[in-house]
């Protein structure tokens, strides 16, 4: 990854805060307001000492929403993608699961966790587990037969060949999932934190909205936004490295 | 149907019967979880009432709306960025990022631009729902083989009947997907964006519900939004299914 | 090892048929891009087709094979050289008249067998009467008349290539070129496919270009076998076979027909080895 690579993205990120200088102008303070009071009242939040316990509790919650959605969703997927019966059982209804609005299960999940850390975890890890599962069930589903043949023929332990063969031929695939897991779990979890406590990110914006603090919501999204997208071109990059040697399925560009 | 159709009927089946049986002997107390039969039965009843017509509509327009904008707008602004590969590997990282960023928090800004009502919520579902079509365009578009633009240029072909001929039909698996997660987002959209901040549609109810402790008319709102999604999106499984059949795998 | 005549090789006169196609000094690079060093992919080449004659091209992998292919049909631009088809200059697009097979399975498969075949005569505005026609022809030459309404994922490899043929076939092409279309069957149906190739170079009189790795094939199917060396690719030699006009592949019978497949060989036996990276053995 080059100097050269940001500069593009660089600029779709100036365009974006010039479109929200004009969208201002056109909407007013009441709508939107302009980047530059916005960034600096995002900077002094931050620097407040009573902000600090909020990130904590959010950065708290997504990371355990994460963990279980990560750890959970491989485990579960490589069950389900080894045994190609259980996978076929599976499939359809964790991609109805998928497809669903799951905040229609957001009340059912705040009876039964209550409110605080639990229910969000819970929700955060429920949007995130999902795409990790399936694409884990994916990955391992679609393991070259040949791979596992040329281990046997090789005499590789059971062992030897999870570690040498199955998990380098799987790894490009998972990733992917933990990386779209990453994005939901995060997603989730601030939803979850809307309703369900006092501390947070999610409760900080659930605040604003009520009190129609347009320069806050704006501060918290653009921080949470901001959060989301380093991490994901980071995620990206990574992603991209490892599917280098994958070969690309027919073609590109004439 | 298959074994493993058969499996998953008895799995179904054996978790409804479970939670029936659960909370029937008061294991699950009826605050946290109501009897699915209860559920059943609450459903039944508010949609034979008729006073959650206005809702239904409601909801149900804007997921159209929102479905019908978010696949076109994607098919276009994907097709344009294939064209411009500088512009589409400037919005890369965005793109990959988006599902992360909160929408609903712009969700208030809308609604100061567009007015209350549904429009905010349609534009809402609309932008949450029109990136997975632009990357599925993306996708498809990428990948028709090489072959087959060689064979377009043999057969001496406009860039326009390439495109029309040959580029769309072999990126089509891929746009279905892309329409079928514009579905299920635009569905996932508008109820979210009801439940959160909204004075009417189904989302809203479930919510209003909730608040009131109203657990009867709760589950019976969820049941009925799950049903709906749930039988929508079989459909457009069924129908894609009947496509991939006669293409053979993609 | 020196070269000894083969004896049943007839001399073919200089200019008996005019030429249809001409390479004239063509090369190919490939631009260095940021982590490759520029590519010469190709020549200086010259060769000439002759009208109505079959002339296949042998060589190591690697050695531009395709990319003469490419260069030929107006897929791709040469760096330098020029391209020249029924005297007309050939630059960036097919002209009229030529008909390419690729290696790769090109059939369409959201289209049926028929709707495959009758594509390229329905873009190009011939009356419906006349595609039927045409169609029907393809289809039952190529043996596809129980498959008609079949989708290409219903059939087998040797069968797509056949619609890929057929598709090529109705365009009536003066100039058919052929990029190892059989690279991806078995032997058997290399042979009989080779048998059809056959058939229809005579029933169409084109002039039929043909890429192989496959030695025998070159021989069994040409009238001249072009010889590549290794990357950049240029013609090492050029052999002509002397077969008759209406060969099959019983021509294997024959016994000089070994003669011709062992001097393809000794000719391509170091470049062969050069291409594999092993250096030249004595």
């Amino acid at each position: 990854m080059t100097l050269r690579s940001f500069r593009d993205p660089f600029l779709v990120v100036l365009s974006l805060v010039a479109m929200w200088q004009i969208l201002h102008e056109l909407a007013g303070n009441n709508a939107l307001t302009a980047p530059a009071p916005t960034l600096t009242h995002l900077w002094e939040m931050i620097s407040q000492p009573r902000f600090l316990p909020h990130l904590r509790e959010t950065a708290l919650a997504f990371a355990q929403a994460l963990l279980i959605a990560c750890l959970g969703g491989v485990g579960i997927g490589v069950l389900l993608g080894g045994h190609r019966l259980s996978g076929e059982v599976a499939e359809p209804i964790l991609v109805g699961l998928y497809s669903i609005p799951k905040i229609t299960l957001y009340p059912v999940i705040l009876l039964l966790f209550g409110l605080g850390m639990p229910a969000k975890v819970a929700f955060g890890a429920l949007h995130g587990i999902i795409p990790v599962i399936l694409f884990t069930m994916n990955a391992v589903r679609n393991v070259n037969r040949t791979y596992l043949r040329a281990g046997r023929a090789l005499r590789l332990s059971p062992s030897q060949t999870a570690w040498f063969v199955l998990i380098p031929a799987t790894l490009p695939e998972i990733f992917s999932g933990l990386r779209v897991g990453f994005s939901l779990t995060l997603l989730g979890t601030m939803m979850g934190e809307l309703f369900a406590s006092q501390r947070g990110l999610g409760f900080l914006l659930m605040t604003a909205i009520d009190l129609h603090d347009v320069e806050t919501i704006l501060a918290i999204a653009i921080l949470i936004s901001l959060f989301a997208v380093v991490l994901n071109a980071v995620m990206l990059a990574v992603d991209r490295r490892l599917h280098r040697h994958t070969a690309q399925d027919s073609g590109g560009k004439a | 149907m298959s074994k493993a159709a058969w499996i998953r009927l008895a799995i179904l089946v054996g978790a409804v019967g479970g939670l029936e049986i659960a909370c029937r002997s008061g294991l699950v107390p009826a605050t946290m979880v109501i009897a699915p039969s209860q559920m059943a039965a609450a459903t039944a009843g508010l949609l034979a009432s008729g006073d959650l017509g206005a809702d239904i509509r409601q909801t149900f327009t804007s997921v159209g709306i929102a479905i019908v904008l978010s696949i076109t707008g994607g098919f276009t602004v994907g097709f344009w960025l294939h064209w411009f590969p500088r512009l589409r590997r400037a919005m890369d990282p965005f793109l990959a990022a988006y599902y992360a960023i909160p929408h609903f928090a712009f969700y208030p800004l809308l609604i100061v631009i567009f007015g209350l009502g549904a429009l905010p919520l349609i534009v809402l579902a609309t932008l949450f729902a029109m990136v997975a079509m632009i990357v599925a365009t993306l996708a498809g578009l990428d990948r028709v083989p090489r072959v087959l633009l060689k064979t377009a240029r043999m057969h001496r072909l406009s860039p326009f009947e390439e495109m029309w001929r040959i580029r769309l039909p072999a990126a089509a698996p891929y746009l279905f997907s892309g329409v079928k997660l514009a579905v299920s987002y635009s569905f996932i959209g508008v109820i979210a964006g009801e439940f959160i901040l909204s004075t009417a549609g189904i989302g809203h109810e479930i919510a209003y519900a909730y608040d009131n402790f109203d657990n009867p008319r709760m589950y019976g709102l969820i049941l009925f939004v799950l049903a709906v999604v749930t039988a929508f999106n079989m459909l457009v499984y069924a129908y894609e299914r009947q496509l991939v059949r006669r293409r053979g795998a993609a | 090892m020196t070269e000894e005549p083969v004896p049943s090789l007839a001399r073919r006169q200089e200019g008996e048929r005019p030429v249809h196609a001409r390479l004239e000094g063509i090369t190919r690079v490939y631009p260095a891009r940021a982590s490759q060093p520029a590519v010469h992919a190709l020549g200086p080449l010259s060769m000439e087709l002759r009208s109505g004659e079959f002339f296949s091209v042998v060589g190591p992998s690697g050695c531009g094979k395709s990319t003469l292919l490419d260069v030929l049909s107006g897929l791709a631009v040469p760096t330098d050289g020029t391209v020249e088809f029924e005297g007309k200059l050939v630059r960036g697009a097919v002209p009229d008249g030529v008909g390419v097979v690729f290696q790769e399975d090109a059939s369409f498969p959201w289209l049926t067998v028929e709707d495959n075949v009758a594509f390229g005569l329905r873009r190009s505005g011939v009356d419906a009467a006349e595609i039927r026609r045409r169609v029907d022809f393809a289809v039952g030459f190529m043996g596809l008349r129980d498959f008609r309404q079949a989708y290409p994922s219903q059939l087998s490899g040797g069968m797509r290539q056949r619609v890929c043929i057929a598709r090529t076939l109705v365009l009536q092409p003066r100039l058919i070129l052929l990029d190892e279309p059989f690279g991806a069957l078995d032997q058997q149906t290399r042979l009989l496919m080779g048998d059809e190739l056959l058939r229809l170079w005579r029933e169409t009189s084109a002039t039929v270009l043909l890429i192989t790795h496959a030695l025998d094939e070159a021989n069994l199917l040409s009238d001249r076998i072009g010889v590549m060396s290794a990357r950049p690719g240029c013609f090492i030699d050029i052999v002509e076979t002397g077969w008759p006009h209406d060969r099959d592949s019983r021509l294997a019978e024959r016994p000089d027909f070994g003669a011709v497949t062992s001097r393809l060989w000794s000719l391509l036996r170091t470049e062969s080895m050069r291409a594999m990276g092993q250096g030249v053995r004595a």
